[in-house]
């Protein structure tokens, strides 16, 4: 089971409370993580990359057992820690603005 | 009785204002999507109950909310804007081509005909429809496919459609508006499209007889007579006899020919509404006065309208889709500030007072008036 943590924003949209759990087939990457998540909240796609390109919208930035992973490979293997469900795949919206 | 319902798009969420016909006493609700600028809310013609807003940010991308209960309940559908093929280059500030890429929903214009049915204008600039309530959307490429496209340029606020005029009894018959590429019309559903830029000046561009560049801030029509065209374009208040076909200016005697929202009365065809704005940098009242200008006359000759707006210290703006009116006896006219207040008139004008006053700065204002 992988842990997503969401910002707020769009686990208003998914209308979630808390970390999201999901089962992840195969290899546990940031794709197959955002494809399982888009998959079980189809509203959000489009909102952490885009629907045509699939890249990573420039303000938001992926984290994994303290280590920013928004620059590696979508197809790059997930720390363990994330594979087993020990620490969360983070999704963060990135400090910009106002 | 009957009442309205004024739907305003804020830089941090949305608000569905409420009052009867005398529109005196207001319920407030919202934010509604609290913290995302919300660009446009409308709703359908058809059926009022259904609204969409167009909710986007620069972390998140963008949303379609749909409610279908008069604003209390939102929903959020399809927000899937792929360019049709391979979507080519514009021009870009500097003069070399950039590909086209979608950045946000504009303005989203529900059906006339049909309540399933709503376009969408979009940055970068291209129009899209849904014929399912917003669950999917289709881009009408012909507009972006034209043979000017890779003409158009951005204007200061990206390159956007951010106009949408249906005829009142032909569907098939659309005008757009582009910053700032300039105004198109279709005869075909989308499918073709012309310029319509004849008698347009802009110093900003070196050609005065160019096709397209024109910075076309926002055009109106009244459904009794949709041959007439009103345009507020970057500089000049601008009317067409003839659908477009060709512009004469009608700026007269207006303080300032800049701004951005422009609207016909709901009763009256030759009664138009503009708000002069200070430009280029400015962008705000000019004097410090709050000022809604009025022409009866189809315009040249336009009177300030003050009563109940503020008259010193004042500089606000008022964006493109941040004015309209409503269609009860006693015309209604409605607009939004930068500085988060949200003004109507029920007599077409003569007489203002604030709804809200201090909302986040103010993007866009619709209403609905209910039976």
């Amino acid at each position: 089971m992988i842990r997503v943590v969401l910002p707020a924003h769009l686990r208003t949209i998914a209308r979630i409370d808390g970390e999201v759990q999901l089962d992840v087939a195969g290899q546990v990457t940031q794709r197959a993580v955002l494809d399982a998540l888009e998959a079980e909240f189809p509203k959000l796609r489009g909102t952490i990359r885009d629907q045509g390109t699939q890249q990573r919208r420039a303000f938001v930035r992926f984290f994994a057992c303290e280590q920013d992973v928004s620059h590696d490979s979508p197809d790059e293997p997930l720390p363990d820690a994330v594979a087993n469900g020990t620490e969360p795949f983070m999704v963060i919206g990135a400090m910009a603005g106002g | 009785m009957g009442g309205v319902r004024v739907l305003v798009g804020t830089h941090k969420g949305a608000f569905v204002l409420t009052s009867d016909e005398r529109r005196k006493d207001w319920d407030v609700s919202g934010p509604h999507f609290a913290g995302w600028d919300i660009y446009h809310v409308k709703g359908s013609p058809v059926n009022p109950d259904r609204i969409y807003a167009s909710q986007t940010s620069g972390w998140f991308g963008q949303v379609i909310q749909r409610s279908d209960d008069g604003g209390e309940k939102w929903e959020p559908v399809g927000n899937d804007f792929s360019y049709d093929g391979v979507p080519g280059e514009h021009q870009w500030y500097d003069g070399s081509l950039r590909p086209w890429s979608f950045t946000r929903v504009w303005h989203l214009e529900p059906s006339l005909h049909d309540a399933e049915t709503v376009y969408a204008g979009v940055e970068d600039a291209a129009l899209f429809k849904s014929t399912d309530g917003g669950a999917a959307w289709t881009e009408l490429s012909g507009l972006r496919k034209h043979d000017t496209g890779p003409q158009w340029q951005p204007g200061a606020g990206g390159m956007c459609l951010h106009t949408i005029l249906q005829h009142p009894s032909d569907p098939d018959r659309l005008w757009v508006a582009i910053s700032a590429a300039g105004a198109f019309r279709t005869v075909d559903g989308g499918q073709t499209w012309q310029p319509i830029n004849k008698g347009l000046r802009s110093g900003e561009i070196p050609d005065q007889d160019s096709e397209v560049g024109h910075c076309v801030h926002r055009i109106d029509m009244h459904p009794s007579n949709p041959d007439v065209l009103y345009m507020q374009k970057h500089w000049d208040v601008m009317r067409s006899k003839d659908g477009g076909d060709s512009w004469q200016e009608v700026s007269g005697n207006l303080p300032t020919d800049f701004g951005f929202p422009i609207s016909v009365h709901a009763h009256e065809p030759e009664t138009v509404y503009v708000v002069p704005i200070l430009s280029d940098s400015q962008h705000f009242v000019p004097d410090g006065k709050l000022r809604v200008y009025r022409s009866r006359t189809g315009g040249d000759e336009w009177e300030a309208l003050t009563n109940g707006l503020p008259q010193r210290d004042c500089y606000v703006n008022v964006l493109r889709d941040a004015m309209a009116v409503d269609s009860l006896e006693s015309c209604g006219i409605y607009f939004g500030t930068s500085g988060g207040q949200v003004y109507a008139s029920s007599d077409s004008g003569d007489n203002w007072a604030p709804i809200v006053r201090d909302l986040p700065a103010v993007l866009s204002v619709e209403v609905q008036t209910l039976s």
